[in-house]
């Protein structure tokens, strides 16, 4: 795994045409950390997940890698060094599930053929696939599909990992692998952002847990602090909602 | 003399047909060949730029494609051919001299890639914008996200439109009799007209009609057989370098507006 890096946002806004999504959002990220953001539909979770990796471009304010601001980096470039998984998956159906991996390899990271075809193996084993390589997508469960996905993330070693719901889209009994998967992840330094509905994993695995509500952060801090003693009276009415 | 046999010797001349055949195989296909695919060819490059500049933010872009499109399909094929066949004649003398071939094929390239560009355009347009967002986040250009995962997935769902397209092409490729062929020049309706119009029996255009089917029916059958393999997946995988998925469909600077 390539080094990890610490990830802060600073101030961050964002407007889709009227409507302000993000309202100055700050949020830290320690090197290896694991961050998970919580918070009602809407709230703009997703949103500030683009904006790590400039899918979306801030308004205004900063995104900074490592203390040092992405804003001006070329776009293309500052998202090889971020993973992203989504909650639909995306792999692309076109491809088999190898191919899905070794595309970005060869065209990007510009490795032979051979040496993209071992490293995707390599990366496919780890999330337990190694036998789908030569499948499409369509063929896999949501969960595999899903675990493929991570696996085409990872395969390009990148400092960051962004997940945007990942197990939202799955069948609950696909879920728990899943989780297990990211879990690991977690514990072996990732840096990583993860947007969940998995309350029970958000108190387990991440160091800082988020609460989104409406645009900003409302209240960041350990697991315990935030699903035990949450001051925010907005937060203590999620957390009555879904727990 | 009996009405129905009267019928059957206009158009079932056993012998006005093999008088034609030799003429059809030696001259009309190969022409009508050369006509159709080559329009065909290039009809198709222009319809992928017609269909990016359709699709971009730029409307400098988009404007132009709009027009051209509403131009070029509005226009009856017979028209478009006689206005560039002849109205260019001047200037194509000077390039190509006499030969009438490569405005036909022009106008009958600018003829296709309107209908082409179009039906790009939506297959290009139902691919999932999340897909391009998955390309994008992996680290790929918006050129290069178009090219190895848009583009051949909105491909494949156009394929038998698309080859409705060439069936017409192949058909009004006949047209370009309008622009005044040399014998060695005639395609096969051209053909089939003449021994008609020498013999006053049919049978020969009838032979040409033939022709005409049997090179869109089987058209029809092969892409379905392809289309039916591309959404089922082939039956058996060779290994990962012969997989020709991202077809490297030459994506011109047309490009417009670099997403972000």
């Amino acid at each position: 795994m390539s080094r990890s890096v610490s990830l802060s946002l600073r101030d961050v806004h964002l407007a889709f045409g009227r409507h302000q999504v993000l309202r100055g959002v700050d949020l830290d990220v320690a090197r290896g950390a694991t961050t998970c953001v919580i918070g009602p539909s809407g709230s703009g979770k997703s949103t500030l997940l683009r904006t790590v990796n400039r899918l979306l471009e801030p308004d205004r304010g900063d995104v900074l890698l490592d203390g040092r601001s992405v804003l001006r980096d070329d776009p293309d470039a500052l998202r090889q060094r971020i993973g992203m998984v989504f909650q639909q998956f995306n792999l692309f159906p076109h491809m088999s599930v190898l191919r899905n991996i070794t595309l970005a390899l060869r065209r990007i990271r510009k490795l032979g053929e051979d040496e993209a075809v071992a490293v995707a193996r390599e990366h496919l084993d780890r999330v337990g696939l190694a036998a789908k390589a030569d499948a499409r997508p369509a063929h896999l469960s949501g969960g595999q599909q899903q675990r493929v996905a991570i696996a085409r993330a990872l395969a390009m070693q990148p400092q960051v990992m962004l997940f945007d719901e990942a197990t939202s889209a799955l069948d609950p009994e696909l879920v728990k692998g899943v989780l297990a998967l990211i879990a690991d992840l977690s514990a072996q330094g990732m840096t990583m952002v993860v947007v969940t509905h998995e309350m029970g994993f958000a108190r387990e695995v991440a160091d800082t847990v988020a609460f989104m509500d409406a645009g900003v952060v409302l209240e960041a801090d350990e697991p315990a602090a935030i699903f035990e003693s949450a001051r925010h009276p907005r937060l203590r009415r999620f957390l009555s909602q879904v727990l | 003399m009996d009405p129905l046999r009267t019928l059957w010797e206009t158009f079932f001349d056993w012998e006005s047909m093999r008088e034609a055949l030799p003429e059809m195989l030696t001259v009309g296909l190969p022409n009508t060949l050369i006509l159709a695919v080559t329009a065909a060819l290039l009809g198709s490059a222009l319809g992928i730029v017609l269909a990016v500049a359709g699709i971009s933010r730029t409307r400098w872009l988009r404007w132009p494609a709009r027009i051209y499109t509403d131009v070029f399909r509005g226009l009856p094929a017979a028209a478009t051919i006689l206005l560039i066949g002849v109205g260019l004649a001047p200037l194509g003398m000077q390039v190509w001299g006499p030969n009438p071939y490569p405005l036909g094929i022009l106008a009958l390239s600018l003829i296709a890639s309107a209908y082409i560009g179009e039906i790009f355009r939506s297959g290009i347009q139902s691919v999932e914008a999340t897909q391009l967002e998955a390309a994008r986040a992996l680290g790929f250009s918006w050129g290069e996200a178009m090219r190895m995962v848009i583009i051949p997935q909105g491909i494949r769902r156009i394929l038998p439109a698309w080859v409705n397209q060439l069936i017409a092409l192949i058909k009004d490729s006949s047209l370009v009799y309008f622009l005044g062929l040399l014998a060695s020049q005639r395609e096969l309706f051209r053909i089939g007209q003449d021994y008609a119009a020498n013999t006053g029996n049919q049978s020969a255009l009838l032979l040409a009609g033939l022709f005409y089917l049997a090179l869109t029916v089987p058209l029809t059958h092969v892409v379905n057989w392809i289309d039916g393999r591309l959404r089922h997946g082939r039956p058996a995988t060779g290994p990962a370098g012969d997989d020709p998925d991202d077809l490297d469909l030459a994506l011109p600077g047309a490009a417009g507006g670099n997403q972000r």
